[in-house]
């Protein structure tokens, strides 16, 4: 039943049975974990995946079940999986449902149906997605970029129907993230409440903001060209297939563009690198102001930083592609605009750093995560410098250098935030504290075990070892040292993927078995903490609605009477 | 109060504290909704746009034989042209109707005239079927049926939308479906302005 309440214009629906609360739910705490449950269960089957690869990498022949086809389709499905349907989905289906409405003031999302639907589409394209492990052939192994001709040509892993169902569920989910961005996106434009300006808001709102409508611009791009690949697959048309000779035959397709493909995919690629990145640097700010006491430095310039970076991703998607064979001049101008980006994001890495200095740091688990991330992500940032200059890239481009860079930027670092925001809202979200001293553990290990993979795969990139080989044999260019160090990531990697069960051990006894939380353990200012029940109840703020006076970073105020102002406290 | 100064609000100072918009004075989220909506359809059309001149022009820029063969124009196309016209303007006359019960006439025709459009592509696809002129013969051929399978299935949501829309009878709502026919006239135009011309 659409009930309205007296401050709000919009009626809300009160859900009146189990299935409405906790499945049909149009509550967007409900969608929200919804969301994160989907995303890290499909996240833990990539993060298998991964584990999969560096065994066969680490010790070649010992392990017979992994062919070449397989290793292909591990590397094919753990990094789509990962990008898309683990790391954007999390980050603005799962954090961007949960904090929208509670940072800015709403009772939900705009339009609840809608948002409720998005999450039913996301299912469905996950179920679609792991289908493809099942249909004849198995996953595709194309790459996670799927380049054609090769991803729908034969002797390609799964280039039947493997690569069948991944484009069908990316399309499925492009349908489902613009339900959920349209959301997000119009919540945020419209139902903010009283007081809360738009520079008001905490910088994870700016960031997951930004991300959604980065998403709503670029997804389109990726759904375009899974469409017309599908035609090429299906129908026999040639939109990206050249002529080709196969097995001795030439093909029926001519005069296609694989190189159309490519730009349509990294017109979409490049801006995700961002989608992923924007909420973890909105969400990592409010955990380094909340960890260290201290007003986030430089408020404006770091929301600024956040939608000029957004613009910016969308005119360097090239640099992907310096060794495609595309004209040597795009080259230039590519290269130039994606070291301009380094200008904003310094700013932000050195806002950060200044809202440390001199702060009064409580070490706590959230911050761990969140001074983790700063490390990974500036060494990600500069190997992205040698990545982005095409003289640099060309004799790296598809070596394990390219690996080691983007792990570090952008499947290190998000996941390092996802890690600190998880620590870091659980008591909200649940009621109840984790444990600190597993908390602790689970980060040491975990900080140092991506170093000890990551860091030693620059290494390799720079002797040249190729990416996507299933075994690297005997090589000229490759010394005995490359192996052992391979040995020893693939070492490195199962240890960190087993104390990654320390994480889920945690979060699911404390569940059941923590102390009961304070509604606002952290002392933060910012709206989320100052709901009246904690869990947040359906509707977020009982009979009405918070009035805002003030931004969210009121940190050790001289002459306050506590270390932090909320954002609801009244100027005297 | 613009943008700019908005973004420029200095919002840790005390004077900051002035909401210039008040809650209850945005406009509607179905409205803010739509625009965001026409942004992603906007860039969907416009990528498949590119697309289609990087496809069209590659060949003769390779110097390989050129494989492009346009289509012809059929009059069936414009008669689509002006159905979906039609449909928008009865839309329009909804919209501005002040009367419900005019509204909900106009409207009704606005959506019957839409159903037409889509019957009239259906024909328009026979048509060229029967000329010979299949999806994967040449990329001029499939361009346009992705193309205006797109549209139609954008077409195809508008009309789910306005039974539901016509049935709870909220005028507002009205008025957002005829704004929507409206962008996939604009859109229409587009795409039959690229078909035509190449």
């Amino acid at each position: 039943m659409a009930t309205t309440l007296a401050d709000d214009l919009r009626p809300l629906h009160h859900p009146h049975s189990w299935v409405t609360k906790y499945v049909w739910s149009q509550d967007h705490k409900v969608i929200a974990i919804q969301y994160s449950v989907t995303a890290i269960a499909i996240g833990l089957v990539a993060l298998v995946l991964s584990a999969l690869m560096r065994l066969q990498l680490g010790f070649p022949g010992v392990f017979p079940a992994i062919q070449p086809d397989n290793y292909l389709q591990f590397v094919s499905m753990h990094g789509m999986i990962m990008v898309v349907y683990l790391l954007t989905a999390l980050l603005l289906g799962g954090f961007g449902n949960y904090l929208i409405p509670l940072m800015i003031g709403a009772r939900d999302m705009v339009f609840p149906f809608v948002n409720m639907l998005s999450y039913w589409l996301y299912l469905l394209s996950v179920i679609v997605l792991v289908a493809g492990f099942f249909v004849p052939g198995g996953p595709t192994g194309a790459g996670w970029t799927l380049y054609p001709p090769q991803a729908i040509s034969e002797g390609t892993p799964g280039h039947q129907w493997g690569i069948a169902t991944m484009l069908v569920s990316l399309a499925i989910f492009v349908a489902a993230f613009t339900m959920g961005g349209l959301n997000y996106v119009t919540t945020v434009l419209q139902a903010r409440t009283k007081g809360m300006t738009l520079m008001r808001m905490p910088l994870s709102v700016w960031g997951i903001f930004t991300a959604s409508v980065m998403g709503l611009l670029a997804f389109p791009a990726l759904f375009v060209a899974a469409i017309m690949m599908l035609f090429d697959h299906f129908a026999g048309t040639s939109f990206f297939m050249p002529t080709m000779q196969s097995m001795g035959a030439v093909t029926s397709t001519e005069g296609g563009s694989p190189l159309l493909f490519q730009h349509l995919f990294w017109f979409f690629g490049h801006p995700e690198v961002y989608i992923v990145a924007l909420p973890a640097f909105g969400i990592v700010s409010d955990l380094i102001s909340v960890h260290a006491r201290r007003n986030i430095f430089g408020y404006r310039m770091m929301v600024w930083a956040i939608v000029i970076i957004g613009a910016l991703s969308f005119i360097v998607w090239a640099h992907h592609m310096y060794v495609s064979g595309m004209n040597p001049y795009f080259g230039f101008f590519f290269a130039t605009s994606t070291l301009i980006i380094a200008i904003p994001t310094a700013i932000k890495v050195y806002n950060w750093l200044l809202t440390l200095w001199r702060g009064d740091i409580h070490l706590r688990v959230p911050m761990l995560f969140a001074i983790a991330f700063i490390f990974t992500f500036i060494h990600g940032g500069l190997s992205g410098l040698f990545l982005g200059n095409v003289s640099v890239d060309v004799p790296l481009s598809d070596t394990f250098f390219v690996v080691a860079h983007f792990h570090m930027v952008m499947g290190v670092s998000p996941v390092l935030v996802i890690f600190g925001a998880i620590y870091h809202w659980y008591p909200k979200i649940t009621g109840r504290m984790w444990n600190e001293t597993l908390g602790k553990i689970h980060f040491w290990i975990t900080f140092l075990g991506v170093y000890a993979i990551f860091l030693p795969m620059h290494y390799l990139g720079i002797l040249g070892v190729p990416r996507r080989y299933y075994a690297l044999g005997e090589t000229a260019f490759i010394p005995q040292s490359v192996h052992m160090a391979n040995e020893w990531i693939s070492i490195a990697a199962l240890v960190v993927f087993a104390a990654q069960s320390l994480f889920f051990i945690n979060m699911i006894w404390s569940l059941f078995r923590g102390p009961k939380a304070d509604p606002n353990p952290w002392g933060a200012a910012s709206l989320e903490w100052q709901t009246p029940q904690t869990p947040p109840a359906h509707g977020n703020w009982g009979p009405k609605l918070p009035v805002v006076y003030r931004w969210a970073y009121d940190y050790s105020v001289p002459g306050a009477p506590r270390d932090f102002i909320p954002q609801t406290e009244p100027r005297a | 109060m613009t943008i700019l100064a908005r973004l420029a609000e200095k919002s840790w100072e005390p004077a900051s504290d002035r909401d210039p918009h008040e809650p209850g004075g945005r406009p509607s989220a179905g409205s803010v909704g739509l625009t965001v909506y026409f942004a992603v359809a906007g860039v969907m059309f416009s990528l498949l746009g590119a697309a289609y001149f990087m496809r069209m022009g590659l060949h003769a820029a390779m110097g390989h034989a050129d494989d492009w063969v346009s289509m012809p124009d059929p009059p069936l196309l414009w008669i689509n042209s002006a159905t979906l016209i039609a449909s928008s303007l009865a839309w329009e006359i909804g919209r501005r109707a002040s009367a419900e019960g005019r509204a909900a006439r106009a409207s009704l025709a606005g959506a019957a005239l839409g159903l037409c459009f889509l019957i009239g592509q259906w024909l328009l696809w026979r048509h060229y079927q029967a000329a010979g002129f299949y999806l994967s013969s040449n990329p001029a051929n499939a361009f346009f049926y992705l193309l205006t399978a797109l549209h139609g299935v954008h077409i195809l949501g508008g009309l789910i939308a306005a039974a539901w829309v016509l049935a709870e009878r909220n005028p507002a709502h009205l008025r957002l479906c005829a704004i929507y026919w409206h962008f996939l006239l604009f859109i229409w135009i587009l795409i039959a302005a690229l078909l035509l011309s190449t």
